[in-house]
C-alpha cells in the first residue's frame, strides 16, 4: 500500500564554494495520514533542509538534490514540474517557518497574507476568502480577529504572529503541514499555547503534519513518532515511547542524556561524547564508533550525586546583596518636556548570593532579568536601590574604585558569536585584561596564563593566534569563559549563557562551570529562560515577572512546590516526555 | 498626518533662517559689489544706485531690513535686471528648470526601474552583467561629458535634434535625455541591491511556499520593500537634479533658473542669488517632505511615527 | 543557516596562524576579477599622474602656436589643442589636480566625520541628539549650491576648493560612522570590555575603531569619485582650478567649446575621467562585498 508521504534515500547537498555538504545524505521516512512524526536534531543535522526539500523551497543553487524520490499521495515531488509543485504549495502542503517576525511580508497587511493562499489556489471571491482567513484566525486564538486583522505584523507579539502563521498554512486546510521549528523562537508557555492549537487542529481538520524541532521534549509532547537527525543522516526511528524508554542509537541515548531535566539525576550531565566517537572520512562523511563503557561512565555520574551534596553549605557567607533595586528608562515617543511613559524594566527586586553557590534567575523573554544582571554589575546605572559586594556598596563608588570591583564581577554572554571582537586574536583577546588589570609581570608571564586558562577551559593553546570567527559556538564560549577568568573574579554572571546552544553543546559548558565553580570557590548568578537548565545548576532559583520577583527559594522547594501561579504556570508548560512516559 | 506635516514646517524655519543669514553676509563679505563692474558710469550715478538699494547702510541694517522683507514674502528687487523684482525672475526662469528636472526623472525612472529588477531576477546571468556595467557606465560618464557628445552625434553629425535652446518639444530631448540617464543609471543600481535584498527575506520564502506565481511573488511581496531604497533615495536626486541642471542648461544654454543663479552669482547680483538659494532650500525641503509621506505609505512601520 | 552549521567546524584546519578578517576580506577582494582589475588600473592611473611631467615631452603649459588643434599621432600622442599645447601632458596634469582635490578632500571629510561620528556615537543620549541635530540642519541646506556661491564669490582658490568640498562630504561619513558605533556598542564584545574595567580611550581606538573601518573604507572608495565629479562640475561651471593649470574637468569644459574642430580635446580627458571613475566605483563595490560580514558567512 502507498504511504501518504514517503521519503525515499533523499539527498540533498549543498555545493558551496569550501566544497561540498551532504546536508541530507540518504534519508528515508513515512508519514500516515493524520500522523505527526517529528524530526529531531540539532542544528546541521539536516532536519530543516529535509522538510525543505519537500516543497522544493531550497535556493538552488547552493542546494541540489541529487537523488532519492518524494512521494506524496502517489506522485513524486522531485519530478513535478515547478508549474504543478506550485499548485499544491500551500494548498496540499502547507508550512510553518521558525521566526515569525522575519516570515511575514512587513508591507501586506494581516488579513492580506492569511487570505493569500485562498486568492491564489481557489476559485472565490475576495470577501469569502477573507471571512475564512478571520475564522481561522479565531480558531487558532486570536481574539477580535475580524478587527485586528487590518493591522501589520510590527503590531503583532511573536505569539500572536506564530498562530497568524499558523492560520496562513491552515486557511486552505492541507492534506499535511510542515511545522519547522514553529515554536523555538517562542516563550514556554506561549510555546505550550501553540503546540495546544496544533494538536486540536490536527483532530479537527485530520491533517498530517511534519514537526521539526530540536527540542526532545517538545516533540515528546506533540508527536506520534520521531525521526532522529545526525550529521545529515537517520541514526533512528520509532514510536515516541520506545525512542524515550530504549534508544538503541549510542547518539541517541546521548542526547537523551545530555539535556538536564526537572527530576535530573546528575551532578555532572553526561555528553554525547560519553556515548560514541566520531571520525572525519576523507570523503566528508562521518563515521560513528559507539562506546562500549557507556553504562559504566553513566554510573559513574550517578554516583558522583550521593557523595556530593555534603553539609555545611548553610554557613557561607553572603558575597552579593541586591535590595530594591529599581531600572527605569525614559519611554519613546512624546514630545519633549511632556510627561513621558516611563519603561520599569525592574521594578524594586532584593536577592542575595551566598559565596561559592549559585542563584538561578529565571523569567521569560522581557520580565526585566538580563537587565537586572547588568545593573547588578553597574554595568547599567540602577535608577534606585543598592548592591552591596562583600560588605561594600557600588552605588557611590568612584569609577577608578569600581574597577577595582570589575576584577572580582565578570559576565559571560548569551551569544559567543557577539562577545569576541572579530579583530582580535584568542590570545590578544585573553591578554589585554591582565595588560589592563596589570596581572601578570611581562609578556611571557601573561602568554603562560593564557595557556593554561585555555587549558582549564577545554582549548588546546595551539589556537592562541586564531581569531574568533574559526570558532565553533561551544568553543567561543569556552573562550569568554576563559577572558572573564582572566581577571580571576570571585562572582559571574552568566546571562543565558547556554541558550543560543545544542543540547550536546550545552551539556559540556554546563559541566565546565560547575568544575570551574568547585574549583575556583566561584559565585554565580545564572540568568535564564530555561526551567530545567536553571534547576540544574542553581542552589537558590528567583523567578522574574514584568520586572518583580514573584518567588525566591531554594531550587528544591520551588520546583517541588511552587507557590506562586506563574511559576507553576511556567513549571508546567514545559514540555516533558516524563509525563508521557510515566 | 497633519501634525507630522506641521512638525516637519516647524523645523525648516530655522533652516531657512540659517540659509538665508549665511548666503547674505557670504555675498557681502566676498570681494567686488554689484555696480563694480561696470567701469564707464560715473561714481555719482553708482552712488545713487547703490543708495537706492540701500547698500549705503551698515551692514547690519540691510540684513534686519533684508530679513524684515523676507517675513513679508518681498525677495526684493534684483539688481542687475533693472525694473525686475526677483520673485518675477525666478517665476519666469523656474518652470523652464522644472519641466527639464521632470523630463529627467520620469526617463530616469523609465529607464532605471525596470533595468534594476530584471538585473535583481536574473541575478550573475549575462542580463544582470549587460545592464550593471551599463549602469556603472552611465554613472561614471558625467552630463558634461555625455552632454557634448550627444551633441556632437546627434546635432552635429547626424543633424537629428537641436544643439541648444528650449522652445519646442525637440529642444527637450537631448537635455532631458543627458540628465535622465545619469539618474537612470543610478537608480537601476539603488533597485537591483533593493530587490535583491528583499527577494532574500524569510517573507519571500513565505510567499513561494503559499504558492504564489513568480509574478504575483515580485509584484504583491518584493517591489514594495525593493523599491524602499529608491524612495529614500529620492530626496537628495532631486537636490542633485537641481545642481545637475545648472550644468545642464550651461551646456544647451537653456534659460532655466540655474543659468540665471550663476550669472547672478557672477554678477554679485545680492538679491537675486538669496532669493534663489532660498527658493531652491524651499524647494528641497517640500520635496523631502513629499518623499518622507511616500516612504510612510509604502512602509508602515514608519507610518507610525 | 544551516549550511554553515552543517560544515563540521568542530574540526579547524592544521594551520597554526589564524586568518584575520583584513586576510579574508582581501582574499575575497582578490577573487573578484573586476575590482582586481580596477585597483591595478587605478594605481597606474595614479602613477602616470604623478610621474607625468618626467614621461611627456613637452610641459603642460608650453604653447606652440605653429601647431594648433594638430590632431593625435606620433609627435604628440593626443593632440595638441587651440594653443598648440600638449594635450597628452595637458591630461597628465589635470589628472593630478583632479587625483589630488579627490584625495584631499575625502582625508578632510574622513578625519572630521569619523571623529564627530564615533564621538556622536559614543557619548549617546542628548549629547548625541544635539549632535546629530546638528547634522540634519546641515544636511539640508543645499550645499553644492553653497560650494558654487563660494567659488563665485571668493574666486578660485585650490585651499578652499577642497576645504569646501569635504565640508559636504563629512556629513554622510560622520552619520555612517555614528550608526556604526552605535550598533557595536550595542555589541556584547563592547559589554564585556566595559565589564572588564576598560578604559574608554582603549574600548574606542581598540574595540570600535577597527570593527567600524569597514564600511568606512568603502564609504571613502566611493567618496573619492564623487569629489571629483564634484570638482569636475565646478572646472566645468568654469569655477574650478585657474588656467594655465587645469583638472579634467576644465579640460573636459574647453573640449567641450572646441569639439567641432577637435574632437579628441574632448575625447581624451573624458575617458581618463570616466575610466578612473569607473575604477573606483567597481573597487569600492568590490571593497563593499569583500568587507560585508554577511558576505564572510557565506
Amino acid at each position: 500500500m502507498m504511504k501518504f508521504l514517503e521519503i525515499n534515500k533523499l539527498k540533498t547537498f549543498f555545493h558551496t564554494r569550501s566544497g561540498t555538504v551532504r546536508a541530507v545524505d540518504e534519508v528515508s521516512f513515512s508519514l500516515d495520514k493524520g500522523e505527526i512524526v517529528g524530526i529531531v536534531g540539532e542544528s546541521g543535522s539536516g532536519k530543516s533542509v529535509t522538510c525543505h526539500s519537500i516543497l522544493g523551497l531550497l535556493p538552488q543553487p547552493p542546494a541540489r538534490i541529487e537523488g532519492g524520490q518524494i512521494r506524496f499521495q502517489e506522485e513524486n515531488l522531485l519530478s513535478l514540474p515547478e508549474g504543478s509543485l506550485r499548485s499544491l504549495r500551500g494548498k496540499k502542503i502547507s508550512i510553518v517557518f521558525q521566526d515569525p517576525m522575519s516570515c511575514l511580508n512587513p508591507f501586506m497587511t494581516i488579513l492580506d497574507q492569511v487570505a493569500e493562499p485562498l486568492i491564489i489556489h481557489e476559485n472565490i471571491s475576495r470577501e469569502e476568502a477573507e471571512r475564512q482567513a478571520i475564522e481561522m484566525m479565531e480558531k487558532v486564538g486570536i481574539r477580535d480577529a475580524a478587527t485586528r486583522a487590518g493591522s501589520y505584523p510590527h503590531e503583532f507579539s511573536g505569539g500572536m504572529r506564530q498562530r497568524v502563521m499558523i492560520a496562513m498554512a491552515l486557511v486552505t486546510k492541507p492534506d499535511l503541514l510542515l511545522a519547522d521549528e514553529p515554536t523555538t523562537a517562542l516563550d514556554v508557555t506561549v510555546q505550550a499555547k501553540i503546540l495546544e492549537i496544533l494538536k486540536s487542529l490536527r483532530k479537527e481538520l485530520g491533517i498530517s503534519v511534519l514537526f521539526i524541532t530540536h527540542d526532545l521534549g517538545v516533540v515528546a509532547e506533540i508527536a506520534d513518532r520521531i525521526v532522529v537527525m545526525y550529521r545529515g543522516k537517520i541514526v533512528e526511528q520509532g514510536k515516541v515511547e520506545d525512542i524515550f524508554r530504549k534508544p538503541k542509537h549510542p547518539y541517541v541515548k546521548g542526547l537523551l542524556a545530555c539535556r538536564p531535566t526537572l527530576d535530573c539525576k546528575y551532578h555532572t550531565l553526561p555528553t554525547v561524547d560519553d556515548f560514541l566517537e566520531t571520525k572525519l572520512k576523507d570523503d566528508g562523511t562521518i563515521e560513528i564508533y559507539e562506546h562500549t563503557d557507556a553504562d559504566h561512565r553513566l554510573r559513574q555520574l550517578k554516583a558522583v550525586n550521593l557523595s556530593e551534596s555534603g553539609p555545611g553549605s548553610e554557613t557561607k557567607k553572603t558575597l552579593v546583596k541586591v535590595s530594591d533595586l529599581k531600572v527605569y528608562f525614559p519611554g519613546l515617543g512624546g514630545f519633549p518636556g511632556g510627561a513621558k511613559e516611563q519603561v520599569r524594566a525592574v521594578d524594586g527586586i532584593s536577592l542575595s548570593v551566598k559565596k561559592g553557590k549559585t542563584v538561578g534567575l529565571v523569567g521569560e523573554s522581557g520580565c526585566g532579568k538580563t537587565t537586572a544582571g547588568r545593573a547588578i554589575l553597574h554595568l547599567i546605572k540602577p535608577t534606585a536601590g543598592t548592591v552591596v559586594y562583600d560588605g561594600k556598596s557600588l552605588g557611590g563608588l568612584s569609577r577608578e574604585t569600581l574597577v577595582e570591583y570589575r576584577k572580582k564581577m565578570q559576565i559571560i554572554f548569551q551569544d559567543p558569536y557577539a562577545s569576541l571582537n572579530p579583530r582580535l586574536t584568542i590570545e590578544q583577546a585573553l591578554t589585554e585584561p591582565m595588560v589592563v588589570h596589570q596581572i601578570g609581570k611581562n609578556y611571557n608571564q601573561r602568554r603562560e596564563r593564557v595557556v593554561s586558562l585555555l587549558e582549564e577551559v577545554g582549548l588546546s593553546s595551539q589556537l592562541l593566534l586564531r581569531y574568533p570567527h574559526e570558532f565553533s559556538g561551544g568553543q567561543r564560549q569556552r573562550i569568554c569563559v576563559a577572558r572573564a577568568l582572566a581577571v580571576e573574579p570571585e562572582f559571574i554572571v552568566c546571562d543565558e549563557c547556554v541558550s543560543a546552544m545544542d543540547v550536546s553543546v550545552q551539556a559540556q559548558v554546563l559541566n565546565l562551570l560547575r568544575d570551574l565553580q568547585k574549583k575556583r570557590q566561584l559565585t554565580y548568578l545564572f540568568i535564564s529562560h530555561d526551567l530545567s537548565v536553571v534547576k540544574f545548576i542553581s542552589d537558590d532559583v528567583v523567578v522574574m515577572q514584568a520586572g518583580k520577583i514573584v518567588e525566591s527559594g531554594t531550587a528544591q522547594e520551588v520546583y517541588a512546590n511552587p507557590k506562586d501561579d506563574y511559576t507553576r504556570d511556567l513549571i508546567s508548560a514545559i514540555p516533558s516526555p516524563y509525563n508521557l512516559v510515566k | 498626518m497633519i501634525k507630522f506635516i506641521l512638525l516637519r514646517i516647524l523645523q525648516a524655519i530655522p533652516t531657512l533662517f540659517i540659509i538665508a543669514t549665511l548666503t547674505f553676509f557670504m555675498t557681502r563679505l566676498a570681494p567686488g559689489g554689484p555696480f563694480d563692474a561696470e567701469k564707464n558710469i560715473p561714481e555719482e550715478i553708482k552712488e545713487k544706485l547703490e543708495s537706492h538699494f540701500g547698500l549705503e547702510k551698515p551692514l547690519h541694517t540691510q540684513y534686519f531690513l533684508y530679513l524684515g522683507n523676507l517675513l513679508r514674502g518681498d525677495l526684493g528687487p534684483s539688481f542687475k535686471y533693472m525694473g525686475w523684482e526677483v520673485s518675477e525672475l525666478i517665476a519666469k526662469a523656474f518652470p523652464v528648470s522644472a519641466q527639464l528636472g521632470l523630463f529627467s526623472l520620469l526617463i530616469a525612472l523609465a529607464l532605471g526601474l525596470p533595468a534594476g529588477v530584471v538585473a535583481a531576477l536574473r541575478k550573475n546571468s549575462a542580463y544582470d552583467y549587460c545592464l550593471m556595467i551599463t549602469a556603472m557606465l552611465g554613472i561614471c560618464l558625467p552630463t558634461f561629458v555625455l552632454g557634448p557628445l550627444l551633441i556632437l552625434f546627434f546635432s552635429s553629425w547626424l543633424g537629428w535634434l537641436p544643439p541648444l535652446g528650449w522652445y519646442s518639444f525637440a529642444d527637450m530631448v537631448l537635455p532631458s535625455l543627458t540628465l535622465g540617464l545619469f539618474y537612470g543609471a543610478y537608480i537601476a543600481r539603488l533597485t537591483r541591491a533593493g530587490m535583491l535584498d528583499t527577494l532574500n527575506q524569510d517573507y519571500i520564502r513565505t510567499a513561494r511556499a503559499k504558492g504564489a506565481p513568480p509574478v504575483r511573488v515580485v509584484l504583491r511581496h518584493a517591489i514594495k520593500g525593493g523599491l524602499l531604497p529608491v524612495v529614500t533615495f529620492l530626496g537628495p536626486a532631486f537636490a542633485g537634479l537641481i545642481s545637475g541642471s545648472f550644468i545642464i542648461e550651461s551646456i544647451f544654454f537653456i534659460p532655466g533658473l540655474g543659468r540665471f543663479f550663476v550669472t547672478a552669482a557672477f554678477n554679485r547680483d545680492y538679491t537675486m542669488v538669496l532669493g534663489t538659494v532660498l527658493f531652491y532650500a524651499c524647494l528641497i525641503i517640500i520635496l523631502n517632505l513629499l518623499v518622507d509621506m511616500i516612504q510612510a505609505s509604502i512602509d508602515p512601520k514608519t507610518r507610525n511615527r | 543557516m544551516s549550511i554553515e552549521s552543517a560544515k563540521s567546524k568542530d574540526f579547524i584546519s592544521e594551520n597554526p596562524d589564524g586568518s584575520s578578517l583584513w586576510k579574508d576580506a582581501w582574499i575575497r577582494l582578490r577573487a573578484n576579477r573586476l575590482a582586481t582589475i580596477s585597483l591595478y588600473f587605478f594605481i597606474f592611473i595614479s602613477l602616470l599622474t604623478l610621474l607625468g611631467p618626467e614621461i611627456a615631452t613637452s610641459s603642460y603649459e608650453d604653447q606652440n602656436l605653429n601647431r594648433t588643434f594638430a590632431p593625435p599621432g606620433a609627435e604628440s600622442l593626443f593632440g595638441t589643442d587651440n594653443l598648440g599645447r600638449d594635450l597628452f601632458a595637458r591630461v597628465l596634469h589635470g589628472g593630478r589636480i583632479s587625483l589630488a582635490v579627490g584625495f584631499l578632500a575625502t582625508s578632510v571629510s574622513l578625519i572630521i566625520g569619523v571623529a564627530y561620528g564615533m564621538t556622536s556615537g559614543y557619548l549617546g543620549g542628548k549629547m548625541d541628539a544635539l549632535m546629530m541635530r546638528f547634522v540634519d540642519i546641515l544636511y539640508s541646506l543645499p550645499f553644492t549650491i553653497f560650494v558654487i556661491l563660494l567659488m563665485v564669490l571668493f574666486g578660485r582658490n585650490f585651499i578652499l576648493l577642497f576645504v569646501a568640498i569635504g565640508a559636504v562630504e563629512w556629513l554622510t561619513m560622520a552619520r555612517i560612522t555614528r550608526a556604526q558605533t552605535l550598533s557595536l556598542k550595542q555589541a556584547e564584545f563592547i559589554e564585556a570590555a566595559r565589564a572588564l574595567g576598560y578604559s574608554h580611550p582603549r574600548v574606542l581606538f581598540r574595540h570600535i575603531l577597527p570593527n567600524l573601518l569597514g564600511p568606512v573604507i568603502v564609504y571613502a572608495t566611493l567618496t573619492v569619485p564623487a569629489v571629483m565629479l564634484l570638482e569636475a562640475v565646478l572646472s566645468f561651471l568654469g569655477l574650478g582650478v585657474q588656467a594655465p593649470m587645469s583638472s579634467w574637468g576644465s579640460l573636459i569644459k574647453e573640449g567641450s567649446e572646441k569639439m567641432d574642430i577637435a574632437p579628441w580635446l574632448i575625447f581624451f580627458p573624458g575617458v581618463f575621467f570616466s575610466l578612473t571613475l569607473l575604477a573606483l566605483n567597481f573597487l569600492g563595490d568590490g571593497l563593499r562585498d569583500a568587507l560585508d560580514p554577511r558576505a564572510a558567512k557565506e
